[in-house]
């Protein structure tokens, strides 16, 4: 709240032009709607010239002419009720044209922004900016703006009606709302203060409420449901507290609104009174300002609440925008960028240093050239690099300093579709999605008959285990992938990952929870059905480095041995040592 | 509920639906009956009250403000009397107001407490395998916005309900007005009503379908979230829009249907009040012509129509939250009600330092795979202090055994005990305090490296790094811009694979257990660093220090540690022993251990 920020109506416009749906033929939707509001004055004055003309007169009824007055206010009413259901109509549909735009454009915008800039996010955060905050806004452009101008446009309109009928009896209203609409701005940021304090205590409670539901397992495995409970009872309370302290103040505002609404009646039957001795007024104009006063008092009681409303609207749009506007750090040059050489790719690093957001270089000066087909490991104490080089490789990430090539090209020049044709990388958590073992694997390569699934499969020395399923591609293989083992997961990432057909192959320890000899099955049939492709594997299990063409071993973010497991075995040092760890388990009991 | 069993919601169903929410909310009425009545009666006051402004203005027409104009002077008495009955009816409107919302609030808005304790409750009771059953994403909007869904209707239902108070005396005070002019308020009110109820019976699935849409929404945007790496790395982001697209386009088109409904309806209820004051004043016009009644008594009628038509669609709230009311309602009872538990006994382990595992028959097969065992009469015991290994291919059940021999699930048959002592008659202190799993796939909390580590316990800093040095994250954590209380941000993004296992590991070792049992742990660790920790472990076991240690491990180093392996095969023992005799003995169990030796002889003989 005390950064500077810019103010609503800019917010509004922004949000507009990013949404140009909302905006189509917005004005006469606005005229629309102002139509069927000045219409709402038309009781009033029926009521006035009824009582002057007839119900009043001591004279007698003038039955015709009531009913004539009657008459065009029935078709006025008519007249209000068409302009207010098209108006509804046309607003109702541009807005959720547009905020359906929004909705996917800011989607999109999540998945275009660097692994970096989303890890600093909170999912649950990530989720409202595309669902509860493009809500309020629709909530906002739906129900609450057009409550704003319909409630300002009856205000205006009992205004200039009052004024004509005596400007008197308004000055009477005008001073008994007038300390309201003062007072409003107070309110609404008591309001604002206080939704503030609701939303932050929302954020809170579903963080500690997602506890026990994402971290089921080690919840009861610690037996820390007391502390787990104890969080969630704190946070749950805290947020009751603050929306009965928001809602008092809406209580109090609606108060405030009909004594004030008394005020103003009382005022108007003195005053009224006191000017009809002077004949400064007649007796239906009194009668018509008491309908008056009820036109300023229904928009006054909600005033707080559609300001505070449009408060919390405009800073859904503003984060949404902020969201939008984020920019994409690694930005894809999209169609415009290079292409990389079709066939076979190399890859070289030059001069490259990464460090993470406000932390201390993670890789130094890292300068290395794999040459097409060559199969490459890379080895290293945990913490020393390796991911950090895989990321930068597959370009999830760009270096502060340096660059990455690929096939010749600064990888930062290609474009992302082109880019990820080539080059592939396997994250060591298998994630999956919640659906079928075959959905899964399409996510490889859309395309593919299920005939070519379960070719790939057994391609990886996976028909055994296939064989296994019950339900085979139609297995469900639950949220995250968790109704599969662990080993499981990564096994169908390989597949899937094999279906890609990169050029490129960039493996993260892709099967670390993989039985030796599945492992080693499947990694030698990914080998050859890559045949002629370029590989670079992270493992901890030696045996991929024993078998790479090049080994390239990093300690604390540098490279500082480069080449065949042979001779680094001769060279006594990192590696010679990680590998006498190796084999001195392997050798065990040998 | 998905979409399109909403679509099905037609009249007998609505009906139904009806009837089902007026249940949820006796409910809710009898959770908080004092304060809901008190709601209620300031909710009454202002209908009354409400009226009786009305009742005023027509008053002061007739015995203040006509006669003063016929006399040309100012009946000073009747007009400060006029001034003092706006004035008092306003303060009494006020009170009303402010005590209906404030109280109403609070209703609501205990319930909504009330039901997130126990849903969050139930939550820490529900076994894992039932967690495992439900999506995430649904668990997380059963304790928010469908505990919410469900109470909502408590916001409009104290004002409801003093409408019908205001409508009685609107009525009232219009007979003693006038007989004729009270057909129109008896036909008008009515009228409101029933436009109200089907507006509201039309609306109702709309609504619901729309509120379902949006969970659907929401859902995809989770999971593809909650994936983006792996949408990242495969390019997948057209596609994932593309998904999200189409959901986001039929919830569009959902809410364009609510919105032409209530475009529809929305100028016919704010129409039909001010056609019954045009009436009003036609017949009044004739009954004045005829000195059947006086201009009061007609202002009096036609203004009643504009204070209670507001007030009236409160009604149409009430009905038009009863099918969300309903659907949420379902949703968290299906949570209240389930009451699969896992029952603890009461008992605590005597003793301490190692105890001794016994397994004995286990059977168990998935929830959702029943049928398809993947655990089969599993026997063996470790013996206090001693560490043993289980061995098995991908998929073998070795993550099963581990949950359910530290009872994260009950067996289908069979019987784990401790020290002689079965789990089941353990209390949960008992059993939580004795055995640390680490699992397989690393969990931290988004909450600093200390608190990570010793989750409820009171542990020294001291003893905290103790603990860090023996699985060797001293050093980082150290380095770490604020050491222990360094935030490590959602599911520990900041942390390198390993350094995450390694909290874990300490998370498991601070509490001193005395069976630790390791799903895989390791896997992320360097060979070295792992042999390190694990050889410190089984010293200390040795020495009777340590714990008794089951360890689920592929690598020679780690199985050498062990005193017994157990082979582990489509989910039974398929052999067990000293990892030597297996080796001799099992060619399965070779062609897993010895992988690497086997293709490191290949790579040689080339
Ligand atoms: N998102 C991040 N923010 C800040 N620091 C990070 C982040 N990710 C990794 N680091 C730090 O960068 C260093 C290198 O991490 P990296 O993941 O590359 O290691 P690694 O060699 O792959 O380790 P492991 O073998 O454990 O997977 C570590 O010290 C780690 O703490
Ligand atoms: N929630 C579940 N629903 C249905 N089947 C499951 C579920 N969890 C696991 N399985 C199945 O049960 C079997 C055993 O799984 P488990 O996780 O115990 O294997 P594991 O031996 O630990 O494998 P890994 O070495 O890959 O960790 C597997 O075939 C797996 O597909
Ligand atoms: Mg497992």
């Amino acid at each position: 709240m005390s950064e500077p920020r810019e103010g609503g109506l800019a917010v509004i416009r922004r949000g507009l032009k990013l949404s140009p749906s909302i905006t189509d033929g917005l004005a006469v939707t606005l005229l629309l709607a102002l139509v069927s509001t000045a219409g709402g004055a038309v009781i009033p004055i029926v009521v006035r010239n009824a009582i002057d003309d007839g119900l009043g007169d001591p004279s007698g009824v003038d039955t015709g002419q009531i009913a004539g007055y009657i008459g065009l206010a029935a078709v006025v009413i008519v007249a209000i009720m068409l302009t207010g259901w098209w108006s509804k109509v046309r607003i109702f549909t541009s807005t959720e044209r547009g905020l359906t735009e929004l909705r996917v454009q800011a989607f999109r915008h999540v998945h275009d922004l660097s692994m970096l800039t989303q890890n600093t996010q909170r999912r649950g955060a990530l989720v409202s900016r595309v669902t509860s905050d493009v809500d309020q806004i629709s909530q906002f452009l739906q129900f609450t703006g057009m409550m704003m101008i319909t409630s300002v446009g009856q205000m205006i309109v009992a205004t200039v009606v009052m004024a004509a009928l005596s400007w008197q009896l308004t000055l009477v209203v005008l001073v008994a709302f007038i300390p309201l609409a003062l007072a409003l701005k107070y309110f609404a940021a008591a309001m604002s203060r206080a939704y503030d304090r609701v939303r932050h205590s929302v954020g809170e409670m579903l963080a500690v409420i997602a506890e026990p539901v994402v971290g089921a397992s080690v919840v009861r495995s610690y037996g820390i449901e007391a502390r787990t409970q104890d969080r969630i009872d704190h946070a749950v309370r805290t947020n009751y507290r603050n929306n009965i302290r928001a809602q008092s103040i809406t209580a109090g505002t609606f108060g405030s609104a009909i004594i004030v609404g008394g005020l103003a009646n009382a005022g108007v039957l003195g005053i009224g009174l006191w000017l009809g001795m002077l004949d400064q007024l007649s007796m239906g104009t009194v009668i018509a300002f008491i309908f008056l006063v009820g036109l300023f008092t229904g928009p006054a009681q909600q005033a707080t609440q559609v300001i505070s409303d449009a408060q919390n609207a405009i800073s859904s749009w503003r984060r949404v925008i902020e969201l939008l506007e984020t920019p994409a750090d690694v930005v894809d040059p999209g169609d415009t960028g290079r292409r990389l050489p079709e066939g076979e790719l190399g890859a070289r690093f030059d001069r490259v240093t990464f460090a993470y957001p406000g932390g201390p270089p993670v890789l130094h000066e890292i300068d290395v050239e794999i040459a097409p087909r060559e199969r490459v490991a890379i080895v290293g104490e945990t913490g020393s690099g390796k991911t950090t080089f895989a990321k930068l490789l597959t370009r999830l990430m760009d270096p502060v300093e340096g660059s990455v090539l690929l096939g010749g090209v600064d990888i930062a020049q290609v474009g992302f579709t082109e880019l990820r044709r080539h080059v592939l990388m396997v994250p060591q958590e298998g994630f999956l999605f919640d659906a079928t073992l075959a959905e899964n694997l399409r996510y490889g390569r859309s395309d593919a008959t299920d005939a070519e699934l379960k070719e790939a499969i057994a391609a990886l020395g996976l028909a055994d285990w296939y064989a296994g399923l019950p339900r085979g591609l139609r297995t469900p293989v639950g949220q995250r992938g968790e109704s599969l083992s662990a080993g499981e997961r990564q096994l169908v990432a390989l597949v899937r990952s094999a279906l890609a057909d990169p050029a490129f192959l960039v493996l993260d320890e892709a099967t670390s929870a993989v039985d030796p000899q599945t492992e080693l099955r499947a990694t030698r049939a990914l080998d050859r059905l890559l045949e002629g492709r370029t590989s670079v594997t992270i493992a901890h299990r030696l045996s991929t480095a024993e078998n790479a063409d090049r080994v390239l071993v990093f300690d604390a973010g540098r490279l500082v041995e480069d080449g065949h497991h042979r001779d680094l075995v001769k060279a006594d040092g990192v590696y010679a040592r990680l590998h006498a760890s190796w084999v001195a388990q392997a050798s065990l009991g040998a | 509920m998905s979409a399109d069993a909403l679509d099905t919601l037609s009249t007998p169903q609505a009906d139904r639906l009806t009837r089902r929410g007026f249940a949820v909310m006796g409910v809710g009425i009898r959770r908080e009956p004092a304060m809901f009545t008190l709601a209620v009666v300031f909710s009454l006051l202002f209908g009354v009250m409400t009226v009786a402004d009305a009742w005023v203005l027509g008053w002061a027409t007739d015995a203040v403000i006509r006669p003063s104009f016929e006399r040309g002077e100012i009946l000073t008495g009747a007009m400060w009397g006029g001034i003092g009955l706006f004035l008092g009816a306003a303060l009494l409107r006020m009170i009303g107001v402010i005590g209906r919302r404030l109280i109403g609030g609070v209703v609501f808005y205990r319930l909504v407490r009330g039901d997130r304790l126990r849903v969050t409750r139930k939550y820490l009771q529900l076994p894992l395998r039932w967690h495992h059953r439900h999506p995430t994403g649904q668990l997380l909007s059963n304790a928010n916005a469908d505990v919410e869904a469900t109470w909502s209707v408590f916001m409009p239902l104290p004002m409801a309900i003093g409408v019908v108070a205001m409508l009685v005396a609107a009525i009232g005070t219009m007979a003693a007005a006038d007989p004729v002019l009270t057909l129109v308020g008896l036909v008008v009110f009515p009228l409101l009503f029933v436009v109200n109820a089907v507006y509201q019976r039309w609306q109702g699935p709309r609504l619901a379908r729309a509120q379902s849409l949006r969970g659907d929404v929401s859902t995809v945007a989770h999971e593809s979230f909650d994936g983006a790496l792996v949408v990242k790395s495969l390019g997948r982001e057209a596609d994932e829009t593309a998904r999200f697209g189409r959901i986001s386009e039929q919830l569009r088109d959902a809410n364009i249907a609510v919105g032409r409904m209530r475009a529809l309806f929305d100028p016919v209820i704010e129409a039909l009040p001010n056609f019954g004051v045009l009436l009003v004043i036609l017949i009044g016009a004739s009954r004045i012509s005829t000195g059947a009644a006086e201009p009061g008594d007609v202002v009096q009628v036609a203004f009643l129509f504009t204070v209670v038509a507001m007030p009236v669609r409160a009604f149409g709230w009430v009905l038009g939250e009863l099918p969300r009311a309903v659907v949420g309602w379902q949703r968290v009872r299906h949570v209240l009600d389930d009451d699969a538990h896992m029952p603890y006994g009461d008992q605590l382990l005597p003793g301490g330092g190692a105890l001794r595992l016994d397994v004995e028959h286990l059977e168990y097969s998935h929830p959702d795979a029943p049928g398809v065992p993947v655990v089969r009469d599993v026997s063996f015991t470790v013996p206090a202090g001693r560490v043993t290994a289980l061995v098995g291919s991908t998929g073998s059940g070795k993550s099963t055994l581990t949950s359910l021999v530290t009872r994260l699930v009950d067996p289908d048959a069979g019987e784990v005990r401790y020290d002689g002592l079965p789990v089941t008659t353990l209390s949960q202190q008992g059993l939580t305090e004795a055995v640390a799993l680490v699992p397989q796939s690393t969990f931290l909390f988004d909450d600093t490296v200390r608190a990570n580590i010793v989750l409820d316990r009171d542990v020294s800093d001291e003893r905290v790094w103790e603990v860090l040095r023996d699985v060797q994250a001293d050093g980082f954590v150290a380095a770490l811009p604020e050491g222990l209380d360094t935030q490590l941000g959602e599911r520990g993004t900041s942390l390198s694979g390993g350094q995450r296992q390694r909290i874990a590991l300490a998370r498991a070792l601070v509490r001193s257990p005395r069976l630790l049992v390791m799903d895989d742990a390791t896997s992320a660790l360097d060979p070295e660093v792992e042999q390190r920790i694990l050889r410190a472990l089984a010293r200390r076991s040795e020495s009777g220090a340590g714990p008794t240690v089951l360890v689920v491990a592929y690598r020679k180093a780690t199985i050498g540690l062990a005193d017994e392996v157990i082979f582990l095969v489509d989910g039974r023992i398929a052999d067990r022993g000293p990892h030597q005799d297996l080796r001799e003995r099992s060619s399965a169990y070779r062609n897993i251990v010895d992988a690497y030796d086997q293709a490191r002889e290949e790579v040689d003989h080339e």
